[in-house]
């Protein structure tokens, strides 16, 4: 009892762990990609402003893609844990 | 232009009211409990609850307001727009799971399991109040001003018939009425921003970048590139993002909706869906605004009055005659009374459950007593609600919604974070955190040029010198630094014993749930 309690717990930690890497992944990458822009809104206007062509500015392109990127990254980390996760999960307790 | 219209908005609006009323009756009969009174008895679907989410936090200010600023501004508008996505992939990553497994009803829950209830959810609730108080005054005079332009009625008539509606369906039918509310209102949205975006561009071939091109031929390129009229200043636009990323990742409104779907898994589902949504939405109130530009033009817009929020009904009309503009009228309606039921229905959930039930009662009110002291903390935040609105009217209070975002990104996000994933946080640390965020935050506001030249007309020149003046608008970049700051210091200045030794409990319940397996801590732990 006291060996299988043992190593339910560490297997506890490296869930926890794998889930803490990937949820903090996800949100620098998402916290680079908002303050990346919004910093060459505040310091780069005039990169922001250049003119891809006509009626597209770099700014009227990454503007979306900001967006774009933010459901991407929710979707990636809801396939994650909902499939792989939360499988690691019950197999987990499974084997408690 | 109204009068001819104002016959088909009332039919819509009368339309969506007998039926939010419908199905607040609905809802009023399975309301018996304070678990479907707070969070509808869990039984709301993940993509119910995503289109819910949605129908909460998209204000009018999404539709009309952000449509005026691309329509006078050009891209700028964008800004807010982006901002206001940003802090969903946060709530997911980093909030759901926690808040979800841990908590019961409100944010609080999380914050205070391993701490001492009593202070830190007398904190919490100050922090809580304050974002609601403020943002509920913001929606309420906008609400007021733009149904006496959109519907003629009468400010102070306006806002008795929002305040009175929002305390019918919070009142009567809770968390289940106020969802369902949601759900039609996004649905409205959605469907009203998608016919008018579709019938911008159907003048366009379809193409977004002809309409741009067709904007920047007449009004020049600078309409496509970014500006400095709707955020002066560059650490303000920094501080500006700051407060709306992690400020709409603290927004109690939205997060007190995870505890109404079944599991954790729906609840990330209900995220996810909402994300797209939003996203979606801002992305079509781009091309409106633009469209308002080019079709409507920014000078009949700023004509028409309410500082440009009429850019998208007047685009209405012109691209789908009076018929459609009646339809958006109505649908900003119904937006803005789903807004403040939102709001109003988690102001309740702190009144009753953080104050009366745990601390005033320690824990040890029954249902029928909690049902009680929620529908009288209903009528008390609808009446408040009401009565500020009305002594409100015509001051310019626009600026409370950025400070209830700056002070749900000070006061709310650091202690919600630190409670969740260090060890040392202590009592005192939050509570020091939660106060020196929402304190910090009133007083940076009211010393900066928000307050001193936009709302008390001082002229910058003659305050710039002073000593006390704070040149940002914002407050986040400050005020969020200095709070996680406090939290830490008076955290490693006191210690706790007890909630050192639930940390472990805490971790296993974030993981696993209140389901876990025996032994893996699923006993909450009371505390005086």
């Amino acid at each position: 009892m006291k060996t299988s309690s043992k190593t339910l717990e560490v297997e506890m930690v490296a869930l926890a762990r794998s889930r803490l890497t990937v949820a903090a992944s996800l949100s620098i990458a998402m916290i680079a990609i908002y303050f990346g822009f919004m910093g060459l809104f505040a310091f780069a206007k005039p990169v922001l402003g250049r003119m891809l062509a006509t009626g597209l500015s770099l700014c009227i392109l990454l503007g979306p893609l900001v967006i774009i990127s933010s459901f991407l990254l929710c979707l990636v980390y809801v396939y994650w844990a909902n499939n792989i996760f939360d499988r690691n999960v019950k197999s987990m307790l499974g084997q408690a | 232009m109204q009068a001819q219209s104002s016959n088909i908005s009332i039919a819509f609006f009368f339309a969506f009211m007998a039926l939010t009323l419908v199905i607040t009756y609905w809802a009023a009969k399975r309301t018996k409990t304070t678990e479907t009174f707070f969070a509808a008895g869990g039984e709301i679907t993940a993509w119910q609850n995503g289109w819910a989410l949605a129908g909460d936090f998209l204000s009018a200010a999404a539709l009309l307001g952000i449509a005026g600023i691309v329509t006078s501004n050009g891209f700028d508008g964008m800004v807010y727009s982006i901002g206001w996505l940003v802090g969903w992939p946060i709530i997911l990553f980093l909030i759901v799971e926690p808040l979800r497994n841990v908590g019961k009803f409100t944010f609080a829950d999380v914050v205070a399991y391993r701490l001492s209830q009593k202070p830190v959810r007398s904190a919490a609730a100050i922090g809580t109040l304050a974002v609601i108080s403020f943002y509920l005054i913001a929606q309420m005079v906008a609400t007021g001003a733009l149904i006496k332009l959109l519907f003629g009625i009468p400010y102070s008539w306006s806002v008795i018939i929002v305040g009175t509606a929002m305390l019918i369906y919070v009142l009567f039918g809770g968390m289940l009425a106020t969802t369902w509310v949601q759900v039609v209102k996004a649905a409205l949205l959605m469907a009203g921003g998608a016919i008018l975006t579709i019938l911008v561009l159907a003048q366009f071939q379809m193409n977004p970048l002809r309409l741009f091109a067709a904007a920047a031929e007449r009004y020049g390129d600078n309409v496509l590139q970014p500006g400095s009229r709707v955020v002066t200043g560059q650490w303000d636009a920094i501080s500006l993002g700051l407060g709306l990323m992690f400020g709409t990742a603290a927004m109690p409104h939205i997060l007190m909706r995870v505890y109404t779907v079944r599991d954790v898994k729906a609840a990330r589902l209900s995220i996810l869906y909402a994300t797209g949504l939003i996203g979606a939405f801002h992305l079509m109130v781009f091309v409106i605004g633009f469209g308002a530009m080019v079709i409507v033009g920014p000078q009949a817009v700023l004509k028409a009055g309410g500082g440009g929020n009429m850019a998208a009904p007047l685009l209405a009309q012109a691209v789908g005659g009076n018929a459609f503009f009646g339809f958006i009228c109505a649908v900003a309606f119904a937006t803005m009374l789903a807004v403040v039921a939102g709001l109003t229905l988690s102001g309740v959930a702190t009144l009753c459950h953080d104050l009366w039930t745990n601390v005033i009662r320690a824990g040890k009110a029954t249902e029928s007593e909690q049902l009680k002291v929620a529908r009288a903390a209903t009528i008390i935040i609808a009446v408040v609600a009401v009565v500020l609105g009305i002594l409100f009217e015509g001051q310019n209070v626009a600026f409370m919604a950025g400070l209830a975002f700056s002070v749900a990104c000070a006061a709310n996000f650091p202690s919600l974070v630190l409670a969740i994933s260090w060890k040392r946080f202590t009592t005192q640390g939050a509570v020091a955190s939660i106060l020196v965020g929402t304190i910090g935050s009133i007083v940076l506001i009211c010393l900066s040029p928000t307050i001193q030249v936009d709302v008390l007309g001082k002229a910058l020149a003659d305050i710039a010198g002073a000593w006390w003046f704070v040149p940002l608008k914002n407050p986040a970049i400050v005020a969020m630094p200095v709070s996680f700051g406090v939290a830490i210091a008076v955290s490693f200045a006191t210690a706790e014993i007890d909630a050192d030794g639930t940390f472990r409990e805490m971790q296993r319940r974030i993981l696993l749930g209140s389901s876990g397996p025996a032994g893996a801590g699923t006993t909450q732990r009371k505390k005086g």
